[in-house]
Parts: C-alpha cells; structure tokens; sequence
C-alpha cells in the first residue's frame, strides 16, 4: 500500500501572532514553525500502518524551502520519501491544486491531509483533492481501519460519530484519535541518522493561479478586564450574567 | 445570478444555525443587488425557512438516508449552474466543511471559511474572516469567478422579513462514495456545536468521578459540556468533548470553564464564544485575561451552590 500525506508547516501553538508592512503580511520573526498537529496525527497513523500491515509513506509538502527541516522530521520519525512541490502556497486553492496534480501521476491508495491547518484555519484542502481526483473523501477521521481494499472510517460529526466505508483509493481529513497524543514521536539519533540518506525531492510546481488573495490582517479589539465575583456572592454572578451579559 | 445558500437539516429537522445563516443570505443578496435561493435537502420543515426573504426556495430529495458529503455537494454543483450563482453560502458545521471543500473543488470555486460579517466591498468581494485560531481576521479578497462563503458560528442575529416564499420539491441523484455503516448521534441533548451554553471542565476537577458537578450544572442550563485536552487525553472524558485548538471549536453564547486554566491553545478554541465566565482557584491563572466574569474559588464548593441557586430560579 502507498500512503501519501500531506504536511503544512505552522507557527507552534504557543506563538504570538503580530503582521507587519500595514499588517498586509504575517511577521515570522521569531516564530517556530511545527508540523500541523492534525497532519501529525494522520502521520502517525501513517507510519503505524505502514509497522502493522506494511506500506510505503511519502510526505509532501507544497511550499518554499524553508519548510524543508519540517519535512526531515516527518522522515526522521518514519517516513520513507520527502516530496516538496516548489512553489509559495498562495492559497488552498493553489495547494490543492499541486497536490491534485501530484496525484494523478503518482497514484497513491491513502492520501491523509489535516483536517484543518492552525494557522489559516480554511479546512478546505483535503475536500478540494478529493473533488479533483475523483477520490472518496472522509473528514474528521477519528478511526482508520484498512481492509485489502476497503477503509473503514470513522467521522466525528457534530454531536455524533459515524462509521463510514469506501473504496480505496481515498483522502482523509486527520484529527486528534486516529493516534493518542500519547502516540506522537519525537525524533531520535537514530532516525535523524536514517533521514539523512532517505529520497528528499524538489519538485518544479504546474501553472496555478488562486481564487482569494489575503489584502489585510486586523487583530481582535482588546478586551475589557474580567469582573470578579467572590465566590460567597453566587447570586451577584447570576445576576450578571442575566441582567448584564443577558446569556441566562 | 441569485445567491445560492445552503440551509442544513438533519433526520428532517432544520439545524439550529440555518436560521442564522438564512438571514445571513438575505442581508448579502440585499447588498449584492440579487435575489437569494435556499437550498435544503431532505428536509421536512422547509415552511420554517419561508420569512428569510428568499425568491426561491427548493428542497431537493436525495435517496440518501444520511449526509453523504459527495452526493450532497453535487448535488449543490447542478443547482448553481441552473441558478447561474456567483456567491454560494454556506455554514462552518462540521458537516459544512466537510462539504465545502469538494463543492469548491468541483466548482473551481474560491472558498473562505469562518467568515464573520458581510463583504466589505463587492468589486470585487472582500470578506472578512478568523485566522490563527481566533487570534487574528484576515480581510481576503476573493478573484475568482465563482465565490463561496463559510459564514462562521453564531456571529449574527436572526432577522425575517415579511414576504414569504414558496417551496418547491425536485429530486436529485446521488453520487455515493462513501456508505454508512453505523451512526451515533447524541439524542435530546444540546451538542458543543448547537448549544447556547457550553460547561467545560480542566484538570482542576482532579479526576473523572467528579463530573457530575460538571453535568449538573450543564443539566440546569442546557448545556453541553466539554473538556480541556488533558482531561480527555487521560480518558476522564471522550475526545468529543475536547474542546480547543486541537480540539471541537466553541463558539456558544456563554461558556463556563471550570478548573481550566487557560492555555493559550485552550483559549485559541473557545474564544468565539459570547461570554465566557471561569471559576478557577488560582486568582493568577491566565484565564481570566480573557473572561469576562470570574470566581476566584474551589469548584468543588462553588458548582453546588451555583447549580443549586440556577435550579432554584427555573
Ligand atoms: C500542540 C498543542 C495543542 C494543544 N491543544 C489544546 C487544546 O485544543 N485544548 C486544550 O484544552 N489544551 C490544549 N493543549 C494543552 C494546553 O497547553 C494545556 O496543557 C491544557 O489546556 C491544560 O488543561 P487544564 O487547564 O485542564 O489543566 P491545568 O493547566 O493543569 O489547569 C488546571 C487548573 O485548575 C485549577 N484548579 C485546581 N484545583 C481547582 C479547584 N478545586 N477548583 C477550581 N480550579 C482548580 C488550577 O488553578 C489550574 O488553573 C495543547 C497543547 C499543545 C502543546
């Protein structure tokens, strides 16, 4: 079996989100960039998969080269081939799109994408693939199981969870359950080692062009102070929050 | 030309957001100078949708007893094209976005989630959105030939107009690609999604067996209730219920956090709520930066007292 993930590349979870030139732009200075955590999570899937029932992982990434060390940590933690599509991911469209692209000459019979990345939070990319390659597609996939060439999955739904199956080939969207927090890898000296040798390759990106462009970016207005109740005062915070805040 | 818009149902019943996401549409048609077309699928309660102001109201039947994510979004791809739509509207369910991508994909459509207002501008159309998890708004142009919009949860009121709209019944066909097998779904209980209240319990509950101070409350209000990320790591609570950056998105009227003490991926996810109140024993924790009511207390004697007063005045 060979499975393709996708892998975006995001500032870490922790990071503080300022813009620059007139906030037309996303200031990176001092920001860490991590593998998306619902990419990771699908990667881990992957990589379970490929120890459990045998099978090959290619990472790819659509993007410039400063997200090359993310894609050494995918290989370090397991992943046999590294693949950068060499373009700026302008928009979900574009990426989709390469990815598309990709695909139809390098068929492949699970394709994962996160869910949603956490930077530009657009959950769009895995759908888009999957209406141009004609594929199944299963979003918020909290439960994988492979069968020849059948998949059993299961999506978290608004209030509910559904089993779902399809055909191979098929594009899952990753989350949180397909693999326990718990059973994330970090890298070790063995496999930084073994990454240095694996396939790493620079692919020129096909004509695209997108269908949104980002003119500006404006932060929340800041926040009023909390208003403390004493926690002998019970009555005083239903009040508020039926008089005041009016959610009672 | 007219503004296609999605409205959900679900088993027959329209969803709680469709309301919001109707007068969503009537306000953009209003401002685009068009007509608006509401679209729903196997619906049973289409005559709810007809005070939204909409030229043309259809409900499509499709031989498919769940949301079936391709079928559904092909079968929104033939009405646009019949309706000749530029703007699609759609919401930021789970379902919705589950949706969206293949109908953008199929329409070589551009596509905007999250957004939390009408178009700044209309030539061309700018929309306003959240990105960075709630951090930031992004204003995105959009320069593409046809435009879908993902409006966000809970950012505006219901309005409904006086005319009212006929509904019109068509079949449509399916395009199956994926088969349910079995579905769970939470009966006659508020879900994170649709609920006007959300409680939220943290590590500060110090194990599972003290949920139901957590359920009690959320029993009075109505409430769905929800975890931090360690809480359902540990297995205390199912990974449903966690709620944050990694985790279910809130975006209720109020929502009430418990022993949690506001990790910035935490807040990230739960920001869009309305209100939020948090009851935390550490006057220091970074939660109440960004509450807007707070006890500083011991949850284990502030929940009784508060669900107690709560049922004390229903
Ligand atoms: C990549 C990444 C993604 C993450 N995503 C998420 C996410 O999506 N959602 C999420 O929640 N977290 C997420 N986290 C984890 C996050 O960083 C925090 O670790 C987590 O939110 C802390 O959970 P908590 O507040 O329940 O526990 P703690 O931080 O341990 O806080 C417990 C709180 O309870 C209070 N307390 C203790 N006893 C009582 C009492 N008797 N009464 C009242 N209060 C009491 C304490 O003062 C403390 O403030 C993520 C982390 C990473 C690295």
């Amino acid at each position: 079996m060979k499975i393709l993930v996708c892998l975006s590349c995001v500032p870490d979870t922790t990071s503080k989100i300022n813009f620059k030139d007139n906030d037309k732009f996303f200031d990176e200075q001092g920001v860490q960039f991590v593998i998306n955590p619902n990419d990771e999570f699908g990667l881990t899937r992957a990589i379970w998969l490929k120890e459990k029932i045998g099978a090959t992982v290619d990472v790819l990434h659509v993007g410039e080269a400063s997200a090359d060390p993310t894609l050494r940590k995918a290989l370090a933690i397991g992943a046999d081939k590294a693949i950068r599509i060499d373009t700026p991911a302008t928009d979900a469209f574009v990426v989709a799109d390469q990815i598309s692209d990709f695909i139809q000459s390098n068929p492949y019979n699970l394709i994962i994408a996160g869910r949603e990345s956490i930077d530009y939070n657009g959950s769009m990319v895995p759908g888009m693939i999957a209406a141009n390659c004609d594929l199944a597609f299963v979003n918020n996939c909290v439960k994988l199981e492979i069968d020849g060439s059948s998949a059993s999955c299961t999506r978290e739904m608004d209030g509910g969870m559904e089993v779902l199956s399809a055909d191979l080939p098929l594009i899952i969207g990753s989350q949180k359950g397909l693999v326990e927090e718990t059973d994330l890898r970090i890298p070790n000296m063995r496999g930084i080692m073994q990454a240095r040798q694996k396939p790493f390759e620079v692919v020129p990106a096909k004509e695209s062009s997108p269908k949104t462009a980002i003119s500006s970016f404006e932060k929340p207005a800041p926040k009023a102070a909390v208003k403390l109740v004493p926690a002998d005062n019970i009555d005083q915070l239903i009040d508020l929050l039926q008089n005041e805040a009016k959610v009672l | 030309m007219s503004i296609l818009l999605f409205a959900e149902s679900q088993q027959g019943k329209l969803k709680k957001g469709s309301y919001e996401l109707c007068s969503y549409g009537f306000a953009l048609a209003q401002q685009q100078n068009t007509s608006l077309t509401i679209v729903t699928i196997n619906c049973e309660e289409t005559d709810q949708l007809a005070q939204y102001g909409a030229s043309k109201l259809i409900n499509l039947k499709a031989k498919v007893g769940y949301f079936e994510a391709n079928t559904y979004a092909s079968a929104l791809v033939d009405i646009a094209k019949s309706e000749q739509s530029k703007i699609i509207v759609i919401s930021s369910s789970a379902d919705a976005k589950y949706m969206g991508g293949i109908l953008a994909g199929k329409l070589q459509a551009g596509y905007v989630t999250n957004v939390v207002e009408l178009p700044s501008t209309s030539e061309p159309l700018t929309v306003k959105h959240s990105v960075f998890s709630n951090k930031a708004f992004a204003n995105t142009t959009l320069t593409g030939k046809i435009h879908i919009i993902g409006l966000a949860n809970n950012v505006l009121e219901e309005t409904t107009q006086s005319s009212s709209t006929t509904v019109e019944q068509q079949d449509t066909q399916v395009a199956i690609k994926c088969t349910q097998s079995s579905v769970e779904q939470i009966q006659g209980k508020a879900t994170i999604a649709d609920a006007d209240v959300v409680v939220s319990g943290g590590r500060g509950l110090k194990g599972p067996e003290n949920w139901g101070l957590i359920e009690d409350l959320a029993d009075v209000l109505g409430a769905a209730t929800a975890c931090s990320k360690p809480v359902s790591d540990m297995g205390w609570r199912p990974h449903s219920e966690h709620v944050g950056q990694t985790g279910k998105p809130v975006a209720t009227n109020l929502y009430i956090a418990v022993g949690i003490s506001g990790a910035i991926q935490h807040i990230a996810g739960v920001n869009a709520s309305k209100v939020k109140v948090v009851i935390n024993t550490d006057p220091e924790a970074p939660f109440f930066k960004a509450a807007d009511y707070g006890i500083v207390g011991d949850a284990f004697e502030v929940l009784p007292k508060l669900t107690e007063k709560l049922k004390a005045r229903s």
